[in-house]
């Protein structure tokens, strides 16, 4: 019943094969061409879609560190059931972006020399270590994930014994990594437009990743509640969002005072196309989310709740594709639009992770089964259906 | 201890006749890349160009920051600064992530995107030549001595002689003396350096600070975050044992009375 209902063709399952098999092409285009023929990427635009990419994947996988903490740290139990989801998200957001980071390395056979070649002045060396280790962490924290499922209590138990200095590495990693990915642009303040250039371009970079972060759970915790017809813990998610909404209203003050007080005042309101999209980054990623968000009621309201996540994460999106390509037209001389096969192969990427978070939140122990707070059972929660569905 | 080699390139002397474009190609083994050299630019076979603005001719080439950009982001430290003066790049070490490229204030660097196996491209000074004492092939090429070489002091010396001798012939400025904190490149010119196609934001300041002052506050990030976090961690836990034990007491006096 499983296979079957595994093989049973929906419009989605249809359009992630041909991303899938458009995917596989390209990449072995990509390697087999080299990336001057399969990308736009030239002399004066040596970063593009990827390296954007990387940064909207580790951002979007901020709650691995962030509900971690609140859970395992400040002893917060109430978000005990979305700490799961949160360290899945980061662990295959992880995944990507070093299966992408190795697709746009140049000569990706050296990518362990940082391992042994050390320049600690380095960013990027900085970001390499960062990936490493937190992918460690990650992969320690949802290792029991894994072992239940098999059965083996002792490296549980052990696991269980050293969580907390993991979670603390955990977040002290997470914490250099999202902000060095905002330092790798500090050495160019001649070639970054100045809306986005800031000395505190680090720190921005570390609190919008939480919001983001954050938003990626609800919006995940809200498809899936669809998808598997199980329980959402509505209470969790708007402690959640009140976070979100703090986070963006420090995040907007911040950015703001920043352009402000360095100068940039007049830049708020060229008639460029810079300007245009910094705006509709502030509209997208702060303006609509807040506004939901500060509405009575709708912070619990999950619909408005998975509304606002969409905005929040599209902004987050918006916002990491500005610093990383808009940002840079102007100095750069080149129009950068990706190619199709840097398209498709980010394109091949967004959809394993989606079905790798699918499937191993329907097959492993991901999300509770859920109750309101009130005892009351609410979204069905109906374990028979679940057991009928998940063959469990 | 040896002298820091450089170049002087005097824009008024240069007459465009790209003897210094033909000299790099042959000591680097480049091929063709344009039967036209004024309208070449660089790229994985050009380490320099001679570009013409009107009467004026310009080179481009890297400029051998003096604390180089690409020196300091490169994650393997493929990029070195010689003792010699040149900026030099191990290809072998090379991961190829293009951080060179994207910080590099003048935008020198260029890569071999047609290869499988690109390398990073662009001038090493000749170090091969100046190792044995030998002066930089454009220089040697050079018929009118636009472009000189020498030891950087002397250069910077000979380079303020001829702008104060002669204020008229020259703009007051030595292109690649302050730029990103100054470099073992020099270009004097008699029009303003924008008007060359030199590209004059580059931060006049040596620019690995720039990244510097982020990645130095890492220790206290780390030390601070894990005293904080940790101290957190036991004092939540604490005050929900303790919330625990006033729960249960309070319900034990319940069920007394």
């Amino acid at each position: 019943m499983k296979t079957n209902n595994f093989l049973k063709p929906t419009f989605w399952k249809g359009v992630s094969v041909v991303v899938i098999i458009v995917g596989l092409y390209s990449i072995i285009s990509r390697f087999a061409l080299g990336l001057g023929k399969t990308t736009n990427l030239s002399d004066m635009v040596p970063w593009g879609l990827w390296i954007g990419f990387d940064f909207i994947g580790v951002g979007l996988a901020a709650a691995g560190f962030t509900i971690a903490a609140t859970a395992h740290i400040f002893n917060a139990h109430k978000y005990h059931s979305i700490v799961r989801p949160a360290i899945l998200t980061a662990y295959i957001g992880y995944i990507i972006v070093i299966l992408l980071l190795i697709i746009d390395l140049g000569k990706p056979e050296n990518f362990w020399h940082p391992l042994v070649m050390w320049n600690l002045h380095s960013v990027m060396f900085e970001i390499t270590w960062c990936v490493i280790c937190y992918s460690t962490v990650l992969t320690l924290e949802f290792a029991p994930v894994i072992l239940e499922k098999l059965n083996l209590k002792a490296p549980i138990k052990l696991l269980k014994k050293i969580s907390i200095p993991v979670v603390i590495c955990g977040v002290l990693f997470s914490t250099l990594h999202q902000s060095s990915f905002g330092s790798l642009y500090l050495i160019a303040p001649a070639k970054v437009y100045p809306l986005w250039y800031s000395s505190y371009l680090p720190v921005h970079f570390f609190i919008s990743c939480i919001a983001a972060g954050l938003s990626m759970i609800i919006f995940e915790a809200y498809l899936c509640a669809r998808a598997f017809k199980q329980g959402l813990q509505v209470w969790v998610l708007s402690g959640l969002g009140k976070v979100i909404l703090a986070v963006l209203s420090i995040e907007l003050i911040f950015k703001f005072a920043d352009i402000i007080l360095t100068g940039k005042f007049s830049y708020l309101f060229v008639s460029v196309s810079e300007t245009y999209f910094f705006w509709l980054e502030i509209l997208i990623g702060f303006a609509i989310p807040i506004i939901v968000l500060s509405i009575p009621g709708y912070m619990r309201d999950r619909k408005w709740l998975y509304f606002a996540s969409i905005f929040t994460i599209s902004g987050f999106v918006l916002n990491r594709m500005n610093v990383s390509i808009t940002s840079l037209v102007r100095t750069s001389g080149q129009n950068y639009v990706p190619a199709f096969y840097e398209i498709s192969i980010t394109l091949l990427l967004v959809v394993l992770g989606m079905w790798a978070f699918r499937l191993v939140s329907k097959h492993f122990k991901v999300f509770e089964t859920s109750f309101e707070s009130n005892g009351e059972v609410l979204e069905t929660a109906d374990l028979k259906q679940r057991e009928l569905i998940f063959g469990k | 201890m040896k002298q820091q080699m450089g170049l002087l390139f005097d824009v008024t002397l240069c007459v465009g006749c790209g003897s210094c474009y033909n000299a790099c190609k042959n000591q680097n083994g480049l091929p063709e890349t344009n039967k036209d050299f004024l309208k070449d630019h660089l790229s994985s076979n050009t380490y320099t160009v001679v570009e013409q603005y009107g009467e004026n001719y310009a080179r481009k080439i890297c400029m051998h920051c003096g604390e180089p950009t690409c020196v300091s982001v490169c994650p393997v430290g493929a990029f070195e600064k010689s003792k010699l003066g040149p900026v030099l790049y191990d290809a072998n070490k090379c991961i190829g992530c293009r951080y060179c490229m994207q910080a590099c204030p003048y935008s020198i660097p260029r890569y071999e995107w047609s290869s499988t196996s690109p390398s990073v491209r662009k001038c090493n000074l000749c170090y091969e030549r100046l190792k044995e004492g030998k002066i930089n092939a454009c220089a040697d090429a050079c018929p009118t001595g636009a472009t000189q070489a020498g030891e950087l002091n002397k250069l910077i010396v000979e380079a303020k002689r001829r702008l104060k001798e002669n204020p008229d012939k020259y703009y007051q400025e030595i292109y690649g003396l302050k730029e990103a904190g100054g470099g073992n490149v020099l270009v004097i010119s008699p029009v303003p350096f924008d008007q060359l196609g030199y590209n004059t934001n580059v931060p006049k300041q040596s620019m690995p600070g720039f990244t510097l002052q982020a990645m130095e506050k890492i220790p206290s990030v780390v030390s601070v975050g894990g005293i904080f976090l940790t101290s957190m961690y036991w004092l939540t836990k604490r005050k929900n044992e303790v919330a625990r034990e006033e729960r249960k007491n309070l319900r034990g006096k319940n069920e007394n009375e």
